[in-house]
């Protein structure tokens, strides 16, 4: 068996369906009598919901029901959606109700849902809605709702501020007294939203025979949504049943239970037919969650070496109006600024602040991207000051591999002290170097500014803690036709979960690839489950799947042994089929074994058989597994009209054990198509009064395929040794470090002028403005 | 509501029906006639998942009227290939790491088709300014790339020996 599937580039199972046509997204099951629902939302970011008049529409032809908070169950009525992550840090917990009942705390905020035959109908109905607001003053600006006199997010709360913390290890005060060099640098950070091809959807049909509740949801979280659904509706978990069928991409904002979750299924009680929402784009940039402004001020203390001494600051996040998953991203961030560095002294103070707009929740990366580029950024710094070359700084500081496991000294995320596993930052960051030819840029640079070409290049280092537990789960069984029956907790969004847990498992039983029938994103399929975020299902889902399909082999090779009579060390595995070793090789296939193991109605079963072959597992990891790498990124600006072009982009990273190159590859690039978003183009804007401002893909833009250039990827595999796959998770490392490195390689062009960023995304107007401020134009002209 | 009598090809299948008259193509091949394998991802015609050929040429289905294709030859994902079958596009994509979510393709294919008919020997510039009207969120491109300029080859070597 050997490396046949494990670490192989196997095509994935999931293609063929989708290149033809047959994937199954919610919007694709279709229900006999299934009706379709248009949500009434707040055009105010601040008000106080006064009245709702239905009346006209409820006479519309094709509409069949207009529900408001009123007229939800009572146990929804008057209850919050769930927070995710609770954490003592935080002065409010206020999440939002399924349905506003008496004020509105951002643009998009869900009033009412109107159900009719189409979703045509539907529209004109909720447009014929009539709502009365008493509007209050509301607040866009982090900054400006930590102000004194600054109105408040909700009427009820006399703070604005959602939480603040500090995260800190050593003593700074005497680092920063001591140091030759103190610099300091105020960063603005802002990441834009998820934006998934495919919107959120959600479907629900009740089943009065059975009291079978139904929903199909567009949700990297189907387990999680179920019990917060279970909650809303006091209804027993056996009792509904959540489907994430396809899903078309999720990052993040995929990972939170939303209104939409618990109203649509309240909707289809309601009128006892089945009842679909399909979110447009538009609602998409309204109502998705995001994530947003961070404002850091950072200093770093260094020594004539630039030797790190200690890095101490403040930021200021914008949570906006709701904290569904607690204060993940700024904790996380506050967590990830030592990252891959001896840093002996660290204090950062978060504040959280609440605003009128729609809640922040991870978005690839989840604030690792803005912790990384306050930390290069410093770095970038203390190279120009001191006059060394910004990789020479960066090596300097590493973490060597003999200190490995390495205690930073902070409490992370999953409630474990931040120990780093396994890594070789210093490997990792050469190779990097190598594959992006470092050396020869300056040959490079010199050969374009003499065509007038101003290139420059940038480097960026990371540590993610991926592989967050609690757990997941894998079931595996033999069935009688001798194919493998798979259900997991994990969920795909596009990670090819399918294909690496069937790697494993077929490496593990000898089934084959094409035998294994994979549930997926199912609350029925396997009792307990997580889902998708934070790197995780490689660690989780991939260990149990291991655990599992080692569990299953054990019965198969017992099994065989017995009904071969043969010891079980001279059993093969391989093709479906247990194989003697013994004589003229007699087999026997699965399925005639699955078949053994159900026994005779009747007939005890032999000593030592359990019923079936099957096993499930959940792996739960001890803490984070923790991934590294290095970006190095060459971009060309123009320097009349700011445009960057990236020319190489070079990877270098340590997930640990590749499960499938192919994959893991296609998880890096795509990573960095996110993170070329965040540093140069994505930016969701509101207006003084917490409009949004960018609500279609014509004023928010994405990456296209002129963008993002293909990346050379290189992989470093150190083994993980806290998990037995040796893995780390890949899902995020290409969009962390990206911004730091590509906003460090613009401001490298740039050197001749002498200007400096410090903010993302970094858009050509910006670049133009410190041009101009720096008097490059008169310089360039006068050249 | 206006309703109109609409008829066209579909994938080399002839359908009629009477719809209103404000019913998207899109909406009209995902939800009248079922194939839903062409998705909606914008509805502003910017993101191109929707994408379709109607009389051979690359059509934003979310910006038009199905009425408007009256009397027309559309081609969906589902009608590439006979049924059961991938093309040789299809298959470059699988080999190439061409998707992850999958909700783009259909889309990224229709384009590449007809890049693919009009310019079979495209650079990787040509392949890359044909998809900018094509988003995708979760591959970064490479491997759509990678695959349109594999297909092109192999649809040229295929052709170079049917003529020899």
């Amino acid at each position: 068996m050997g490396a046949k599937h494990f670490g192989a580039r196997v095509t994935r199972l999931e293609d063929p369906a989708l290149l033809a046509g047959r994937g199954r997204f919610v919007d694709d099951v279709k229900l006999p009598g299934a009706l379709h629902a248009c949500f009434v939302r707040s055009p105010h970011a601040h008000a106080k919901l006064v009245s709702i008049d239905s009346k006209v529409a409820l006479i519309m032809p094709g509409v069949h029901a207009v529900i408001t908070a009123a007229d939800l169950p009572d146990s929804m009525r008057t209850r919050r959606l769930p927070l995710l992550l609770p954490n003592p840090a935080l002065a409010t917990t206020k999440t939002q109700h399924p349905l506003a009942r008496d004020e509105v705390c951002y643009v998009g905020q869900a009033v009412a849902v109107v159900i009719a035959d189409t979703r045509y109908i539907a529209e004109d109905a909720a447009a014929a809605m009539i709502v009365q607001y008493d509007v209050l003053p509301a607040i866009s600006d982090c900054r400006t709702a930590a102000e004194d006199n600054a109105p408040h997010v909700h009427g009820d709360l006399s703070s604005n501020v959602a939480a603040s913390f500090r995260m800190a290890y050593g003593d700074t005060d005497a680092a920063f007294a001591d140091a030759a060099h103190v610099f300091t640098e105020g960063l603005w950070q802002h990441r834009g939203g998820g934006m998934a091809m495919e919107t959120r959807a959600v479907l629900a049909s009740h089943d009065p025979a059975s009291d079978l509740l139904t929903v199909w949801s567009g949700t990297q979280t189907p387990h999680l949504g179920r019990q917060a659904l279970a909650d809303l509706l006091d209804r027993d978990l056996q009792s509904i049943r959540m489907i994430a069928p396809d899903v078309g991409g999720g990052f993040g904002p995929k990972a939170i239970f939303y209104p939409e979750e618990a109203v649509i299924p309240a909707a289809a009680l309601k009128v006892a037919r089945p009842v679909k929402w399909i979110e447009d784009r538009r609602e998409h940039f309204l109502c998705a969650t995001q994530e947003r402004d961070q404002y850091w001020e950072m200093s770093i203390a260094v020594d004539d070496d630039a030797q790190i001494l200690g890095v101490r600051g403040r930021m200021l996040h914008d949570t906006g109006a709701y904290v569904p998953w607690g204060i993940v991203m700024p904790y996380i961030a506050s967590t990830t600024v030592p990252g891959p560095y001896v840093v002996p002294a660290y204090q950062l103070d978060t504040t959280v602040m609440l605003t009128n707009k729609v809640p922040t929740t991870p978005v690839r990366g989840a604030g690792r991207p803005q912790a990384v580029f306050a930390m290069e950024r410093l770095l970038d710094r203390v190279a120009r000051e001191l006059n060394i070359d910004r990789t020479e700084v960066r090596r300097r500081n590493l973490i060597q591999p003999e200190q490995m496991p390495y205690e930073v000294g902070l409490l992370f995320r999953d409630g474990k002290p931040l120990v780093y596993d396994s890594g070789d930052y210093p490997r990792v960051q050469e190779k990097a170097l190598e594959l992006a030819d470092y050396d020869g840029f300056r040959e490079r640079r010199r050969a374009a500014l003499d065509e007038g070409r101003f290139i420059g290049i940038g480097i960026a280092n990371y540590v993610e803690g991926t592989g967050l537990g609690p757990f997941e789960g894998v079931t595996v069984r033999v069935l009688a036709s001798g194919k493998i029956v798979v259900a997991t907790g994990a969920t795909n969004q596009g990670q090819g979960t399918r294909t690496t847990l069937s790697q494993i498992i077929a490496e593990q039983t000898g089934c084959r690839l094409d035998d294994i029938v994979m549930t997926i994103g199912d609350t029925g399929a396997i009792a307990q489950g997580v889902g998708a975020f934070a790197s995780r299902q490689a660690v989780n889902a991939g260990s149990s799947a291991l655990v599992a399909g080692q569990a299953v082999r054990k019965q198969l090779v017992a099994l065989a042994a017995r009904t071969l009579d043969v010891p079980e060390s001279e059993i093969d595995l391989d093709d479906g089929q247990a194989t003697s070793r013994r004589g003229n090789k007699p087999s026997i296939g699965f399925g005639d074994l699955a078949r053994l193991a159900q026994g005779i109605p009747g007939v005890s079963l032999p000593a030592g058989q359990a019923a079936g072959l099957e096993h499930t597992a959940y792996y739960t990891p001890s803490q984070a597994a923790y991934c590294s790498g290095t970006h190095v990124v060459e971009v060309q600006v123009d320097a009349m009209t700011g445009g960057v072009k990236i020319l190489r982009y070079t990877v270098a990273h340590d997930a640990g054990r590749v499960i499938n190159p192919l994959i893991v590859d296609g998880q890096v690039q795509g990573g960095v198509a996110h993170g070329i978003g965040n540093a140069l183009l994505e930016w969701m804007q509101y207006d003084a009064n917490a409009q949004p401002l960018t609500t279609s893909f014509a004023d928010y833009m994405l990456p296209m395929a002129t963008d993002v250039p293909t990346c050379a990827i290189a992989h470093v595999e150190i083994v993980n040794p806290l998990n037995p796959l040796g893995v780390k998770g890949a899902g995020e490392g290409g969009t962390i470090p990206a911004p730091a490195a590509i906003i460090s390689a613009i401001e490298d062009a740039l050197t001749p002028f002498g200007v400096h960023f410090a903010e993302t995304p970094l858009t050509p107007e910006r670049i133009v403005a410190a041009m101009r401020a720096a008097g490059a134009y008169e310089r360039l002209f006068a050249a | 509501m206006g309703r109109q009598a609409a008829r066209m090809n579909v994938n080399g299948k002839s359908y009629a029906r009477v719809i209103d008259a404000r019913l998207t193509l899109a909406d009209f091949l995902r939800h009248e006639i079922n194939l839903t394998g062409t998705h909606v991802g914008c509805e502003h015609g910017v993101c191109g998942a929707c994408t379709v050929l109607v009389d051979g040429r690359t059509a934003r289905s979310c910006l038009m009227f199905a009425v408007q294709a009256n009397g027309c030859e559309v081609t969906t994902v589902e009608g590439l290939t006979p049924e059961g079958k991938l093309s040789v596009l299809q298959q470059a994509f699988i080999d190439n790491h061409g998707l992850q979510c999958g909700f783009c393709t259909p889309g990224m294919l229709i384009t590449l088709t007809e890049l693919l008919r009009d310019t079979p020997d495209p650079s990787e510039q040509e392949v890359r300014e044909a998809l900018t009207g094509n988003l995708c969120r979760c591959t970064g491109y490479a491997g759509i790339v990678a695959a349109a300029l594999d297909a092109a080859r192999r649809l040229r070597d295929a052709d170079k020996q049917e003529t020899t």
